[in-house]
């Protein structure tokens, strides 16, 4: 008896320690909102790494910064460019260098601070700041003159080349007549932070109960794993704008889960969709397709053999199938790719060679290895992930039918597949690249000598020299050949890489339902747009 | 090993009172079984500690390299340009006095925020899945033992053989999508407080208890059949029992021993079983973190998530260890 009362007990207190100490907390106070409200519900990926703007690199982050933040400009919802936003002018010198904006002023923090020039100064040092380590720091650095310089803790914060002229007009330099510089700014890299509460709340500033911004929404809770919440910010200049009474994201890492969510109506923007399930949408009218400005792509490893031999890269980019693989591998309406430089308004682009099996095995054996005799098994190597999978098999099959060679597929987690890329330990790496605004220089400056993006290697003095001289002039036709005579030598003489196919948008989103979302070519939908219809 | 009872004689009286009580020995068990838990959990914390940073790569790796000096600084911040001693030792230190470290990839609320709020999320789930599958094991075990080799005894173990062979990951997306999807009954995932209420904890509980329940299922048909056999049962049928009394104050007591030597296994099972069902029901526990920290290489969330799920493991197995202790007369713990 006494013992059966001592197992009991202990039992129960077991169970009752657990419970009592892990009841299901209180959460989403604000979860359900009421019938009247206008809800807004995104599926975000990723939970974010961190509310900080100078502190991530995300595109999930991306979008809850379009909310609580705003630049000196802000993307128009329908072309991505560069709107008035913090700043409600600027004019640009004759020699396209200096930028001075002149700040709007009724801009204002949520917590009804002004915004001032300094603080703009004061948010760019802080992101290039050596000791804040800003993984995206790398961006400012491209365009403000002298800010490589002091990321790179070579010089010191007065290099770089930003000024204060009053409290309302802040002016920099840039390295050079960069014609994209004025959309870039309304990346969140340049964004213009609160220093005034990062100096009152230090590393805890960006909790729901301390957060101050800019933006059309304000933070009002932030539960990990679970929900972001913005609700409208009456401080904000354009308050007038913002139609949501609520946005929520949800982070969901699974893709089927966030389909089925978008398909239940628990979400009312899904921003990707499972391969399986992409034959279905397609069927729908809010399966949401459009260009995206990236390019899929095989790395070679150019200083290995035979990959150091041009003839053979050509050869491999020029013997599979690009449209059997966008329609039977991909199908979601992606564009076989033969350039790097995805599809952009008035740059020329260039042919590419195409895809010949005749010719490739014509420079195959030019190269030593007619029909693929003696031909090394290379690796083709990709991060852990079904699609990525499913085209390596396409290729190595095409490969082998079509060259008489053989590959072999490696598979690494995400962060070993980084630095295999990085420590250049592999003859075939698979690699993507999202531009990050709208000029083929973002995927051509990858490819200079050493860059930090060139894990294969290539290195072409006159292709590096090509795009130094682009970086000097200004935007016109003429850069633009210049930039598509350094194209062609990558891809047409030396085919450094093996361009696949270019990106689209995927996204599920009724439109009949939601205004103020646009596809674009960036894929950038600011929430402070988004409205009911 | 039985010990013999000694005559109840009057010069006998203090060894006998210290022989039918047994209690020195069984606390001498609990206290050194109990201690023993310390080495373990230092054992484990520490191979975790080297072995995590074996993998390549770091907290800090992204697409495009960061430049090296700005590299440097953010290791410096975060100690790690110190020998790996050093950190270890200085991380001991730290989880000594109760502090996990900031996380390295999650930048705005450190390690000890998100165990301590993640952490209930997983054990309540855990309790609950635990208990449907207890309750309904044990319920479908014995109905299967009494039937034995009846309609009811096939269904329920065809069920229960379903459960141990498909994998979670199959189950849950298949409840997801006729429960939700389909039938509308439930919502697809997220966790109870939000404006579906309890209703999200339903799927998840149902998934992961699966093939625990199953199992329990087995073993208790087993155990209550072989136990069913024995003469105590025969002799208690004998005497004119009622079979209801029979089962649950006679059979039950006996059957349910390896059942309760399978709870800690089984805890531990559904403590990492969680994981998968926490990343497919979008759960906000502690799996889905110790999952996605390994991937980030976020030491400190890792080594925080391995010490939590460390505890929890090695305390359970202990309890459960005292509970078989007391429930079995037949095992002494010299």
């Amino acid at each position: 008896m006494k013992k059966t009362i001592l197992v009991v007990g202990l039992t129960a207190l077991l169970v009752s320690l657990v419970f009592v100490s892990c009841g299901p907390k209180q959460e989403g106070k604000a979860a359900a909102a009421p019938a009247e409200e206008a809800e807004f519900i995104i599926g975000n990926g990723a939970e974010p790494e961190s509310l900080d703007p100078h502190l991530v690199s995300g595109v999930p982050e991306h979008r809850i910064m379009m909310g609580i933040y705003e630049g000196l400009v802000v993307p128009d919802p329908e072309k991505a460019t560069a709107q008035p936003g913090v700043a409600e002018s600027w004019t640009i010198s004759e020699d396209g260098t200096e930028y001075t904006f002149t700040i709007r002023s009724d801009a204002q923090w949520s917590d009804g601070e002004p915004i001032t020039a300094q603080q703009v100064y004061d948010s760019w040092i802080r992101v290039l700041a050596p000791d804040l380590a800003a993984p995206y720091a790398w961006f400012p650095s491209m365009f403000i003159k002298g800010a490589a310089e002091f990321n790179a803790g070579e010089a010191g914060p007065e290099s770089v080349a930003m000024r204060v002229i009053d409290d309302k007009t802040f002016q920099f330099e840039t390295v050079g007549p960069l014609p994209y510089t004025l959309d870039a700014l309304a990346h969140y890299s340049f964004a213009i932070v609160p220093t005034h509460a990062i100096e009152k709340f230090g590393s805890e500033w960006t909790l729901p109960e301390n957060h101050v911004g800019n933006g059309p929404y304000l933070l009002s809770e932030w539960s990990p794993q679970q929900r972001i919440v913005l609700t409208p910010n009456p401080n904000y200049w354009n308050a007038g704008k913002v139609k949501l009474d609520r946005v929520v994201f949800l982070p969901v890492d699974d893709n089927t889960t966030a389909h089925n969510m978008y398909l239940n109506g628990e979400m009312d923007w899904s921003t990707d969709v499972p391969a399986g399930q992409i034959e279905a949408a397609q069927l729908r009218d809010d399966f949401q397709v459009s260009p995206y400005l990236g390019t899929y792509y095989y790395v070679f490893n150019n200083g290995r053999e035979p990959l150091n031999d041009p003839r053979v890269r050509k050869a491999l980019s020029m013997a599979f199938d690009r449209d059997l693989l966008v329609s039977t591998v991909t199908k979601a309406g992606e564009l076989p790719a033969y350039s790097i430089v995805a599809d952009m308004t008035g740059y020329p682009a260039i042919d590419g060679l195409g895809d010949d099996y005749d010719t490739a095995r014509q420079l195959l054996a030019d190269a030593g290895f007619p029909g693929g005799k003696g031909f090394p098994a290379l690796s083709i190597l990709y991060n852990t992930h079904e699609s990525h999978k499913a085209i390596a098999e396409f290729i190595q099959e095409q490969w082998r039918e079509n060259l008489g060679i053989n590959v072999t597929l490696e598979n690494q987690e995400w962060a070993t597949y980084l630095a295999s890329r990085r420590a250049h330990t592999f003859d075939i790496a698979r690699a993507g690249w999202i531009g990050d605004y709208q000029d083929p220089n973002t995927f051509l400056d990858m490819f200079v000598t050493g860059g930090a993006m060139n894990g294969g290697q290539y290195s072409n003095s006159e292709y590096d020299r090509l795009i130094g001289k682009a970086a000097r002039m200004a935007a016109g036709p003429d850069r633009f050949e210049t930039l598509r005579q350094a194209e062609k030598i990558f891809i047409e003489e030396d085919m450094g890489i093996m361009p696949i196919y270019f990106y689209v948008n995927k996204d599920m989103i009724d439109l009949d339902k939601w205004d103020g979302w646009y596809a674009n070519i960036m894929g950038w939908h600011p929430v402070g747009d988004i409205a009911e219809s | 090993m039985l010990k013999p009872r000694r005559p109840a004689g009057l010069f006998h009286l203090p060894a006998s009172f210290l022989f039918r009580y047994n209690t020195r020995p069984m606390t001498q068990y609990i206290i050194r079984r109990f201690l023993g838990l310390f080495p373990t959990l230092f054992v484990i914390i520490t191979i975790s500690f080297f072995v995590i940073r074996v993998a390549p790569g770091g907290p800090f790796d992204r697409e495009k390299a960061l430049p090296p000096q700005v590299l440097e600084n953010i290791e410096a911040k975060y100690n790690m340009d110190k020998p790996l001693v050093v950190q270890y030792g200085m991380y001991m230190w730290d989880v000594i006095r109760g502090d996990l470290g900031p996380s390295y990839r999650y930048l705005d609320r450190d390690v000890n925020y998100y165990i301590f709020n993640s952490l209930p999320v997983s054990m309540f789930l855990g309790v609950v899945s635990l208990t449907i599958a207890i309750v309904l094991g044990v319920g479908s075990g014995i109905i299967s033992a009494v039937r034995q080799n009846r309609l009811a005894d096939y269904l329920s173990m065809s069920f229960a053989v379903v459960g141990i062979s498909v994998p979670l990951f199959v189950i849950g997306p298949v409840l997801m999508y006729f429960l939700a999807l389909q039938w509308q009954l439930l919502p697809t995932s997220g966790w109870v407080g939000g404006r579906y209420g309890w209703l999200p904890l339903i799927m998840p509980a149902v998934t992961l208890a699966f093939p625990y329940f199953a199992y329990i299922a087995r073993l208790t048909r087993a155990s209550v059949i072989e136990v069913l056999r024995s003469d105590y049962i025969r002799t208690a049928r004998a005497k004119g029992l009622k079979e209801s009394v029979i089962i649950f104050k006679h059979v039950l007591k006996g059957a349910m021993l390896p059942v309760v030597s399978y709870l800690g296994p089984a805890f531990a099972g559904i403590v990492t079983g969680s994981v998968v069902v926490e990343q497919i029901f979008r759960v906000p526990g502690l799996g889905r973190f110790f999952v996605k920290s390994a991937f980030n290489r976020d030491y400190t969330l890792i080594m925080g998530t391995v010490i939590v799920f460390s505890v929890i493991l090695v305390v359970m197995n202990f309890i459960v260890d005292i509970v078989y202790a007391l429930l079995d007369p037949r095992i002494s713990y010299k």
